[in-house]
């Protein structure tokens, strides 16, 4: 069958089960249900302290088939999947499905527990290095699911992503399991994408290198829901969880597509009091939060807060008083961390907090301006962030998706072409996220509004910037690079691309050697 | 033109292509071609560099391309200088 964005998905995938066809942004929403927790009282007198992860997955009855899940905080410096995977396989368990919020070059020992059956299954909202690699050769038993950080948290919630087990990598836990990021060695700050699986697994166990006496001080993640204490030398290399330090794009090409999206911002109108804001981490994007700044000092204007995954950048801003709020779900440098720790108003958000479509409102729902990136954007304005242009998966959605649906203004940037590749073709390699929630795309020669946005195309024509339709900005661009062939695809499916509503907006196949 | 010593030209830069040409015994065109979009444009790159040694009359030559996504126009200006660093 096709979804309404005409991708061609089979009604059913082996390994995966029923599809549910993406029929929209908000076509799957309305009046839903929260799962059932089954759990085990604790008694006074018990310690919840055990010796070793082994203990602990035996405490849990971990068995073949089970799914057990992790957080990605500690990003390219985890040492906790490896650690716990490492003990599953020692166990001569089968079948293990392993739902990790995302997952980094560093767990590259995950190949050959995939080769070898004791991982069956894998779940996750973004995937580089050789894991993804491997999927995409199809070396995964069933289709590897990818979420959004929204839509996982919509997954565990409504019991769609069942966890037997969550390992909580935890900065510092105390000895009855309050657990907060901001001490310890391997302090990664906002532990938000933790939240859920604490929240909805049968059993929870955090994983720390900084036991401390009882009560730990903050408290993020509390005492109620965390069944063993495991202590281990180190859960992660400082050097791989956060980038020293995030920096602005110094290339003249980037630095063009900033101001131009700057502009465009300014000419919507949301640029006013009140104004909320989110960007990523890349260079152009911080660019973008630079452009803003400049405009946010030069206006007057207070806004009301910035999101995401939060950089030194933002703190500064914040720091400045240009946001008087910061919603934080993952912190990516030290200086985010050490924001997060002091600053009252630099706020924790869960991933449901953040981006859950199922909630009673998300924080992305009262975004203003979004920017995001792309690997390839359509002339129909679906972005894909999940393969590269050779069907390699190299990324996902994290929270594209999310922030895309809910804020009032979505701007994609991007170069032109990468390479000799152009960005903008007739059908991306993989829908991350529908053209429908995409407003305007800003490349270096140009600016496309999406069609369904007449308001933006009225303001942007009082402008000097040039807009021009999305299909000129293609011919532009092949011009200089000549026309791509298409790749070729085998049939087998590697991995299936849910939408944060659960549906599945499209397939991601195998590559061919 | 007759391709008498070993030249390079390029770079190992992204956008740019690195050539290295020297005589072929044999005779002929020998072309070694690797390209970070050997998928997408690997026919275009080949056809590019074959019509660029026809405009110079170049008829024996064993070439190795590395390319890193170089546009049409750089590929020609690299052969062309590889070429005349050759003859």
């Amino acid at each position: 069958m096709k979804n309404v964005l005409g991708r061609e998905i089979p009604e059913s995938i082996q390994g995966y089960g029923t599809v549910k066809p993406f029929k929209g942004a908000f076509e799957s929403l309305g009046n839903v249900e929260k799962k059932s927790v089954q759990l085990r009282s604790i008694v006074p007198g018990e310690s919840k302290i055990l010796s070793s992860i082994r203990e602990a997955m035996e405490k849990c009855n971990i068995k073949d088939g089970m799914t057990i899940s992790f957080h990605h905080h500690l990003r390219n410096g985890d040492y906790v999947l490896n650690m716990v995977l490492e003990e599953v396989a020692n166990m001569g368990l089968k079948d293990i499905k392993v739902a990790a919020s995302s997952i980094f070059p560093i767990h590259a020992p995950l190949v050959e527990h995939m080769r070898n059956g004791t991982v069956t299954g894998i779940y996750a909202n973004y995937m580089s290095g050789p894991v993804a690699e491997a999927i995409s050769r199809g070396e995964l038993k069933n289709p590897a699911i990818m979420h959004t950080h929204g839509g996982r948290a919509r997954a565990i919630q409504a019991g769609d992503l069942k966890i037997d087990i969550a390992f909580i990598a935890s900065p510092t836990c105390d000895s009855y399991g309050n657990i907060n990021g901001v001490q310890g060695p391997a302090a990664c700050g906002s532990l938000g994408y933790a939240i859920p699986d604490a929240l909805y697994a049968d059993k929870t166990v955090a994983i720390t290198d900084n036991l401390v006496p009882y009560p730990a001080s903050p408290i993020e993640i509390t005492q109620e829901y965390i069944d063993y204490i495991v202590e281990v030398d180190s859960i992660g290399d400082p050097k791989g969880i956060v980038s020293g330090t995030t920096r602005i794009t110094r290339d003249p090409v980037g630095l063009k597509i900033a101001k131009m999206t700057s502009q465009v911002i300014e000419a919507s109108g949301l640029l006013k009091d009140g104004f909320s804001f989110q960007t990523g981490a890349g260079g152009t994007s911080l660019a973008v939060a630079a452009y803003v700044k400049e405009l946010m000092k030069e206006k007057e204007i207070v806004g009301s807060f910035a999101a995401g995954g939060i950089t030194g950048y933002i703190v500064d801003m914040f720091e400045e008083g240009l946001f008087k709020s910061l919603f934080d779900v993952q912190c990516f440098d030290l200086k985010a961390v050490e924001s997060y720790r002091d600053n009252k108003n630099h706020q924790g958000m869960s991933a449901s907090m953040y981006g859950n479509p199922h909630n009673k409102g998300a924080v992305v729902n009262n975004l203003d301006v979004m920017i995001l990136g792309a690997t390839e954007i359509d002339t129909d304005f679906n972005v894909n962030v999940t393969t590269g242009s050779n069907g390699m998966i190299m990324g996902g959605s994290g929270g594209h998706s999310d922030t895309a649906a809910g804020a009032k203004l979505s701007i994609v940037v991007t170069q032109l072409m990468r390479g000799r590749l152009p960005i903008i073709v007739d059908s991306v390699t993989t829908v991350t996220t529908p053209g429908e929630s995409i407003d305007v795309l800003v490349t270096e020669r140009g600016i496309a509004v999406n069609p369904q946005r007449q308001d933006l195309i009225e303001k942007l024509k009082d402008t000097n910037l040039p807009v021009m339709t999305i299909e000129e900005l293609k011919e532009m661009a092949e011009e200089m690079t000549g026309i791509p062939e298409k790749i070729q695809l085998d049939d087998k499916i590697v991995a299936v691309v849910e939408y944060r509503d659960g549906t599945v907006i499209d397939v991601v196949r195998k590559i061919k050697d | 033109m007759e391709i008498k010593v070993p030249a390079k030209a390029g770079t190992m830069e992204s956008n740019d292509i690195y050539i290295m040409i020297q005589p072929n015994d044999e005779g002929g065109i020998q072309l070694d071609l690797e390209s970070i979009v050997m998928a997408q444009f690997g026919k275009q790159i080949k056809e590019t560099i074959l019509a660029t040694l026809e405009e110079l009359d170049v008829k024996d030559a064993h070439i190795i391309a590395k390319d890193r996504g170089a546009l049409d126009y750089t590929i020609r200006a690299r052969i062309e200088t590889a070429v005349k660093r050759a003859i």
